[in-house]
């Protein structure tokens, strides 16, 4: 702040709350509903305070959505992309940048322009890869003769197929199939002076050893910045993980659960149980931003600019 | 058996010649410095030493070894990188045993050499901290001693001492001249400032554009400069140059006019354009009565404390002398000045190259040089 | 620039880079074409494979005016909430970059929308605007019947470009505060030595400085509001009522999955695939030619 200015000091502190009221407003109606009885929320105009009701209202959720084996599917999804995304990127980053091979920028190029299309653009097609993710190695015998002559010569018909539906992998691999995490790990490693892999060299370590005991120990902060992104982005997930599981029971995550919370129109419009479930589905990615906040906002500035 | 042998090395990337073939001995213990402005490929070629830039023709040998296939860590070389390259993230200690332990030395024995390294570049309170806690200095020595633990057959200097500020600097010269005088390790040292080069130097090499210039002891380097080019480039203030030709009359003519009489050095040279050569400080500052004094006007003084350099034109001709006396003198008087024609140096314009000029001239040379 | 210390090795870069080139053939490259090939054929209703039919499909679904509604709706969709979105960001950003006393707290604040999936903001939006509910609803006690999104299409397509707005605030709000952030103070402080005052400064400063990330948060959200509206609309509307808040990605879903005409849900993947690759191209040449600043 370079001068006094009271007053537009004072003006600054009204838009500042007003937009704090604006962003937790959804935060606190979810609170404030989730801990009311069925009886006080639905009264109209609402009572804007907390009541006592919060634990059975979370017990209630919990048990309506089946939300214990939910979460670990959850978990499991959030943290197997996340961990995917941040091996995979740092790897490929690393090969991108630090080695000069034929085809480099061939591979820079086909990985980078997945940062094009969104999942959601191509859902259909990707959902008949997950049906049987060896399609286009079976394309490829078809087209080249392989399966053909393998029939002819041994009887066999070749019909390779591997069905990702209702699986981790399938709920897993298509959102790791992208460039974000190489993105950022390369703009990353791009800042690493020359001269610190040529001491390295000379110090005679390899490129593996360089990696590893250099490159991810400086890599830190990149990595929380991605694992953030991810586990949040991963979690959040709906179309996706909709489509590749029918079978919602076991393989179910809890964010595809909240449509099953919400009232029927013609049922008892119990919406303080919806609301406390919401409560327990929003909270594991919002703690990990608050917790995160300092790391991951410079990894999504670098990641995109 | 020379401890590093360059023949014939060359360096191209695409279509650019960077180094255009070297041919360098450098005998075991010798502290080698290469000297030359920047963009004159002294760094490739030492990284082409370290392993870390390819040798696209020659042949490099260290300890009697071509090493032109070998990995960096095969070559027995330590570098001392310009900007220090510590590993950020490990402390002193790491920094410092880290080819050790890449090496697979066991951590007891590590842990007692790295000590005894910092200890001897007086680093060991600093063993814990991480490079960024440390000054410029500190890093220096880090890196220094990162080097030195390995033992090895040859020391690589990159410009080291460039982000150092001056006194620091001077002080580092001397640690690095001790450090090789109690080890005794072959050094090549990269530099492009010619006090440096000189003062730490057993045998310097000049390049310029990727060509070497001169090989040779500082003194000779200074006393005897082999081209026009090394005859510009080592001194401070620069060598006189005066372009012209010698005429039948013994003249030298420059400038608009400008005659000087030196007969003893035109034998031979009549008419090829040359460039007349003469240190500062061997340009006297004589009466108007002294028998072939050149007259020239004061252009302006440069005070340095003990000396002053005088910048002046003689017939359209800048001349330089280091005068010593207290002469009221300003701009616009005129002075007259002279020098032994037995300290001149002539280059050939064409070639660059220095020209033979007999007994006398060398004798002089030879004498200053082993002063 | 170019690095130069590289190192050289036959198979270990294929070695690192091939599993995520696998992945990215498998789950990218191989679906997109798909969808490219089937948007050109169409597949026989008795089995045996596809055939090909040109620009049969894409005509089929041009000559569709229920297409183009939900096109130009898709496109008032994101329009809206694009700007939405980023004026309530950029407003608070502004703002939050003052440094006054406890802006850190304000900050951090702001940043949450980034964190919650878009259908559990759906749910607690629903909430908030439910008719028979004690919010927005109870006006529906002064006014009966005025407000009711299960009915009026305009309020249900309202409701959910609120929610999809609020919900990118935390994104934008991250990147206008870094860009605002990186301006050099100095700046501000000639301009308060040349007499300007803290809100003229805001406008004469600091806006036209930050208009390369304007630039880049307008495409960036302009395709995801054409690309990530699908969690909120299956939570909030399903589309409803009578399809006043179907959009395109809605649209894909509900002809590829529950109508099952893979062919039109491919041709339809294309166009919107050619408007996201038309927008980012636009982000690339023009914003990255016309806006230029230091």
């Amino acid at each position: 702040m370079i001068e006094r200015s009271p007053i537009f000091d004072a003006i600054s502190y009204g838009v500042m709350i007003l937009g704090l009221m604006l962003v937790l407003l959804p935060f606190w109606i979810t609170f404030v509903a989730g801990s009311q009885s069925i009886q006080e929320v639905t009264q109209v105009p609402i009572n804007l305070w907390p009541s006592s009701h919060l634990l059975e209202n979370l017990q209630a959720a919990w048990d309506r959505a089946d939300l214990g084996p939910k979460m670990l599917n959850s978990f499991l999804v959030a943290s197997g992309v996340t961990i995917g995304k941040i091996v995979l990127a740092s790897l490929s980053a690393f090969a991108i940048v630090f080695f000069n091979f034929r085809a480099r920028m061939v591979c820079f190029w086909l990985i980078f322009m997945t940062l094009m299309l969104p999942l959601e653009v191509r859902i259909v097609p990707t959902y008949a890869i997950a049906a049987n993710a060896l399609q286009p190695v079976q394309a490829i015998l078809d087209v080249t003769g392989i399966s053909w002559l393998l029939q002819t010569l041994s009887g066999v018909q070749v019909s390779l197929e591997w069905n990702l539906l209702n699986s981790y992998p399938g709920m897993i691999l298509p959102l790791v199939a992208t460039a974000t995490g190489t993105f950022l790990y390369r703009q990353f490693f791009m800042t690493i002076p020359d001269e610190l892999v040529e001491a390295s060299k000379m110090d005679g370590s390899g490129p593996l050893r360089f990696f590893w005991e250099v490159l991810i120990p400086l890599s830190r902060t990149n990595m929380l910045a991605l694992a953030t992104i991810m586990f949040v982005s991963s979690w959040n997930q709906y179309l996706w993980p909709l489509l590749i599981t029918t079978d919602r029971a076991t393989y179910g995550t809890v964010v595809m659960q909240l449509k099953a919370l919400i009232p029927d129109p013609t049922g008892l419009p119990d919406w303080n149980v919806t609301m406390a479930g919401a409560l327990i589905i929003m909270l594991p990615p919002l703690l990990v931003v608050a917790l995160m906040q300092r790391w991951f906002v410079r990894g999504l500035i670098s990641k995109d600019k | 058996m020379s401890a590093i042998s360059l023949s014939g090395v060359k360096k191209r990337y695409q279509k650019n010649n960077v180094v255009h073939g070297v041919d360098v001995e450098i005998e075991a213990g010798e502290f080698v410095v290469i000297l030359g402005p920047s963009g004159c490929g002294k760094s490739t070629l030492l990284r082409m030493i370290a392993g870390l830039e390819d040798i696209t023709e020659g042949e490099i040998a260290i300890g009697g070894t071509v090493v032109n296939k070998l990995e960096p860590r095969e070559r027995g070389c330590a570098m001392v990188f310009q900007n220090y390259a510590l590993y950020p993230h490990m402390s002193v200690r790491q920094n410092i045993g880290y080819a050790l332990k890449v090496a697979g030395m066991p951590r007891a024995e590590r842990d007692a050499k790295v000590l005894k390294v910092a200890k001897s570049v007086s680093l060991d309170p600093y063993l814990d901290r991480k490079p960024g806690e440390l000054s410029g200095g500190q890093r220096q020595r880090v890196a220094m001693a990162r080097a030195m633990v390995r033992e090895p057959k040859v020391f690589l200097f990159d410009e080291p001492f460039s982000n150092l500020d001056a006194k620091l600097r001077v002080a580092m010269r001397a640690e690095v001249r001790n450090l090789h005088r109690s080890l005794g390790v072959t050094s090549v040292f990269v530099t492009h400032d010619q006090t440096e080069a000189m003062t730490l130097a057993d045998r310097l090499i000049i390049m310029n554009a990727g060509v070497v210039e001169q090989v040779g002891k500082p003194s000779e380097v200074y006393h005897n400069p082999a081209s026009l080019f090394v005859a510009d480039f080592i001194g401070s203030p620069a060598m006189n140059l005066v372009r012209g030709f010698f005429g039948e009359d013994g003249y030298f003519r420059h400038g608009q006019g400008g005659m000087i009489h030196l007969p003893s050095l035109g034998q031979g040279l009549v008419s090829r354009e040359v460039s007349l050569g003469v240190r500062p400080e061997l340009v006297q500052r004589v009466s108007a009565e002294t028998k072939g004094a050149i007259t020239a006007v004061v252009d302006y003084i440069e005070e340095l404390g003990a000396s002053r350099l005088i910048y002046a034109n003689a017939d359209g001709s800048r001349l330089i002398a280091v005068d010593t006396s207290n002469d009221a003198l300003g701009t616009g008087m005129p002075i007259h000045l002279s020098f032994a024609a037995v300290d001149a140096h002539v280059f050939d314009h064409d070639t660059g190259r220095r020209v033979d000029l007999g007994d006398a001239n060398s004798a002089a040379t030879r004498a200053r040089i082993n002063a | 620039m170019e690095r130069r210390a590289f190192y050289r090795n036959g198979t270990l870069p294929w070695l690192l880079i091939g599993p995520q080139l696998l992945l990215v053939l498998v789950f990218f490259y191989w679906p997109t074409s798909q969808a490219l090939y089937w948007a050109f054929t169409l597949e026989q209703p008795w089995g045996g494979g596809n055939t090909w039919v040109g620009w049969d499909n894409f005509a089929a679904i041009f000559r569709d005016s229920e297409y183009w509604t939900v096109v130009g709706r898709s496109t008032f969709y994101a329009t809206v909430t694009t700007l939405l979105s980023m004026a309530v960001a950029l407003t608070l950003a502004v703002f939050a970059d003052r440094a006054l006393k406890g802006t850190k707290l304000f900050q951090s604040v702001y940043v949450w929308p980034y964190a919650i999936a878009a259908p559990a903001a759906g749910v607690a939006f629903r909430f908030i605007f439910a008719p028979e509910s004690g919010l927005i609803g109870a006006i529906n006690q002064m006014w009966p019947g005025i407000w009711n999104p299960a009915i009026n299409g305009w309020q249900a397509l309202g409701m959910v470009i609120v929610c999809h707005a609020w919900l990118g605030i935390g994104y934008n709000f991250i990147f206008f505060l870094a860009a605002l952030q990186m301006i050099p103070k100095s700046l501000s402080e000639a301009g308060a030595m040349d007499g300007a005052r803290p809100f003229r400064r805001m406008l004469d400063l600091q806006l036209p400085l930050i208009a390369p990330t304007v630039f880049f948060l307008l495409i960036m959200n302009l395709i995801s509001s054409f690309t990530d509206s699908f969690g909120l609309i299956d939570t909030m509307t399903e589309g409803g009522p009578f399809g006043s808040t179907e959009v395109m990605v809605y649209k894909i879903y509900f002809d590829g999955f529950k109508g099952f005409d893979y062919s039109g849900a491919a041709a339809q993947s294309i166009v919107l695939m050619l408007l996201v690759i038309a927008l980012t191209i636009i982000q690339f040449t023009w914003v990255e030619k016309r806006v230029h600043y230091h």
